[in-house]
């Protein structure tokens, strides 16, 4: 284990399987330079510009072009700059990618990963802070992952370029520096496996991304005996360990950064109520954003974002109802 | 045959192919009117000689894009014309499983990467293929063919730029009908059209009569063998007509019929039949390679129509690993 950032964990990572595999390579704006992060510092030198492509301000080509590269076998790692771009690039993710193997009978699969990292982060204001992640979960042929810690950062994004699926992978801007251990040699971690971060009897609470040092922080503070999950990939999720926490605490608390409504802690709620039935639950509470856009004053910005200290008040009420 | 040349044999085998293109197209909208095919084909009819004489160039391992109106990229890159018939019927055998029908006919084993349903889509996709290749050392390039319509879309803009700057093994085709559906392309685009546009952005572009196929022929094969020797990509704009509708039941209503008449009589299959014929080429020969073409596409037809439908099951497969439909 060695103590890192989010970010390092991440370039370690994919410098890794760049060794390893051959035909891995990243294209995206300004990666030579690093990236807009630095979870791509360095790589250029080490693999070179035809493996560390920067390329134009063309998320259209960007994507398309990973899928064509993808159907031609290597495995490329496709850089979003941030999830809001990837609104410029919808066609080539959600009617192209997510649909090839599909529609050609699965002659050609897309065996790509699109990293775009997502959510508040210094004051970035609406068009540059959004979490789309329950876009992305909508959409068959996709899998979603969504790291909250160095350590999965490093073992998702393995696993996705591992992977034969295309896999989105939503990292929170705002953990970027955010340190934690790592183990030294990074195995992936599967997709649809929650990280059950605290053990209690009293709420089970679900997060992931940018919440989860904040549910964590929330769940030691609160004094509620909370049986904490960190989904980690929100597509597959890991339902079975949610539903089976939720029928034993009879309680369910989901934390997301994204607006709450038609959030994808919607979906869980839906999934757990179907799982332990309409009388199975005591308390249930959302905890995401209102609708409205991410406003960019510190002072507004503030009070939108989701804090332990509100996350601890949802735990006492739904633990208490 | 005996006694012809190879340079006249190789005309013969263009002859076919747009006759097997033609014939296929033909029994394609008849199935689509008929209702036997479900969902809409968009016949290429008049075209043929732009997906011909730019895929006789080309070989087994390069790759080509296509676009809705597809059928004789494909027939023209080698693809299995009974499963492509099938794929537009539905049918278990076709090209995708029925899964996809006519806009997303494939097939990967000839290099061909897949129609596509959204116009102008197919160009980054070439792009990217074509790093792909430049990245694993093969010897192969990427034919990448869309309508005039695409030009007005982004992705040929940044696709072009893209293919300049990485300067990659792309034949760009601009198949030119002169329309986008029910609009002459000319009365929504403005400035100097496709290949001023191409060379704005560093792609040389030659301009082609697309209703000859030698001189098709020819042009891409000076292009696509500098693209070979290292040139970086080329643009071919080849300048056609749609014969039929958009679809195969748009009777294209929004354009006089002297118009469409007129282009019939610049059939790209009958001026080579003329070429053929000065050369010596018997004209009960060229009579037997198109009723041959017919025949086979017939049969084709109705294989499909006794072809199964595909399991119900199939429905769920090929969607992801990870997360598969329960
Ligand atoms: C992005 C997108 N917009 C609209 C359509 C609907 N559409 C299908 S074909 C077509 C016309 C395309 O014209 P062109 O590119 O010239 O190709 P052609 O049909 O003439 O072969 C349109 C508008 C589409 N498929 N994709
Ligand atoms: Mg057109």
């Amino acid at each position: 284990m060695t103590r890192m950032t989010f970010a390092e964990a991440a370039r370690r990572a994919l410098a890794a399987e760049m060794r390893r595999d051959p035909l891995v390579w990243a294209l995206g704006e300004d990666l030579v330079q690093g990236g807009i992060f630095g979870q791509y510092r360095g790589l250029a030198d080490e693999f070179g510009t035809e493996r560390i492509v920067s390329t134009p301000i063309s998320e259209s080509t960007i994507m398309g072009a990973g899928l064509g590269a993808a159907l031609c076998g290597t495995r490329p790692v496709i850089e979003m700059r941030i999830a809001d771009f990837t609104l410029c690039a919808m066609d080539e993710l959600v009617s192209q990618i997510a649909k090839v193997r599909y529609m050609f009978g699965g002659q050609g699969r897309a065996s790509l990963v699109v990293r775009m990292p997502q959510g508040m982060w210094r004051n970035s204001a609406a068009q540059h802070s959004q979490c789309l992640e329950a876009w992305l979960t909508h959409i068959p042929g996709l899998v979603v992952a969504a790291p909250g810690t160095p350590a999965d950062a490093a073992g998702l994004l393995v696993a996705a370029i591992r992977s034969d699926d295309p896999v989105v992978l939503m990292e929170p801007k705002n953990l970027w520096t955010a340190e934690g251990d790592v183990p030294d040699d990074v195995a992936p971690i599967p997709f649809g496996v929650a990280r059950h971060a605290a053990s209690g009897d009293a709420l089970t609470v679900v997060t992931w991304s940018a919440t989860v040092p904040v549910v964590e922080q929330a769940a030691r503070e609160s004094g509620v005996a909370c049986d904490v999950f960190d989904l980690r990939s929100l597509w597959p999720w890991d339902e079975a360990a949610v539903i089976a926490s939720a029928r034993r605490t009879g309680r369910l608390l989901v934390v997301h950064e994204a607006v709450t409504v038609s959030g994808f802690g919607a979906e869980v709620v839906a999934r757990v109520v179907e799982g332990v039935g309409p009388g199975g639950l005591r308390g249930v509470e959302r905890l995401g954003a209102p609708r409205a856009p991410v406003p960019f004053s510190p002072a507004l910005e503030d009070a939108m974002r989701i804090s332990p200290a509100r996350v601890a008040a949802a735990m006492k009420r739904v633990a208490t109802t | 045959m005996s006694g012809t040349s190879n340079e006249t044999a190789r005309r013969i085998a263009m002859l076919r192919d747009m006759a097997r293109i033609r014939a296929f197209e033909r029994e394609a909208v008849a199935a689509m009117r008929s209702g036997e095919a479900p969902g809409v084909v968009h016949p290429s009819i008049g075209q043929e000689g732009v997906a011909v004489g730019v895929c006789a160039n080309l070989r087994r391992a390069d790759r080509i894009t296509s676009t809705h109106r597809g059928h004789g990229h494909a027939i023209a890159k080698g693809a299995d014309a009974r499963a492509m018939m099938l794929e537009l019927h539905g049918r278990a055998g076709g090209s995708c499983g029925g899964k996809g029908g006519s806009m997303h006919i494939a097939d990967f084993a000839v290099g061909m990467l897949g129609a596509n349903g959204v116009v102008g889509a197919g160009i980054p996709i070439a792009c990217g293929a074509a790093q792909a290749i430049r990245l694993t050392k093969e010897d192969a390039i990427v034919a990448c063919f869309f309508g005039d319509g695409a030009v007005n879309r982004g992705p040929f803009l940044e696709g072009m730029n893209w293919a300049a700057l990485y300067r990659l093994p792309v034949l760009f085709v601009c198949e030119d009908n002169g329309f986008a559906a029910f609009t002459r392309n000319s009365a929504v685009t403005a400035g100097g059209g496709p290949a001023v546009r191409a060379e704005a952005c560093g792609v040389p572009a030659t301009v082609v009569d697309g209703e000859d196929v030698l001189a098709v022929d020819a042009v891409a094969a000076d292009l696509i063998g500098r693209i070979r020797a290292g040139a970086g990509p080329q643009f071919l704009h080849a300048k056609c007509y749609r014969w039929e509708g958009h679809t195969g039941t748009d009777a294209a209503a929004y354009r006089p019929a002297e118009e469409a008449q007129a282009a019939r009589g610049r059939d790209a299959i009958r001026r080579l039949a003329a070429v053929l014929e000065a050369e010596g080429v018997a004209g009960a020969e060229i009579i037997g390679i198109e009723a041959q073409a017919a025949a086979e596409m017939a049969s084709h037809r109705a294989a499909a129509l006794a072809a199964p439908w595909p399991d119900p099951g199939a429905a769920y497969t090929d969607v992801q690993d990870a997360g598969a439909p329960a």
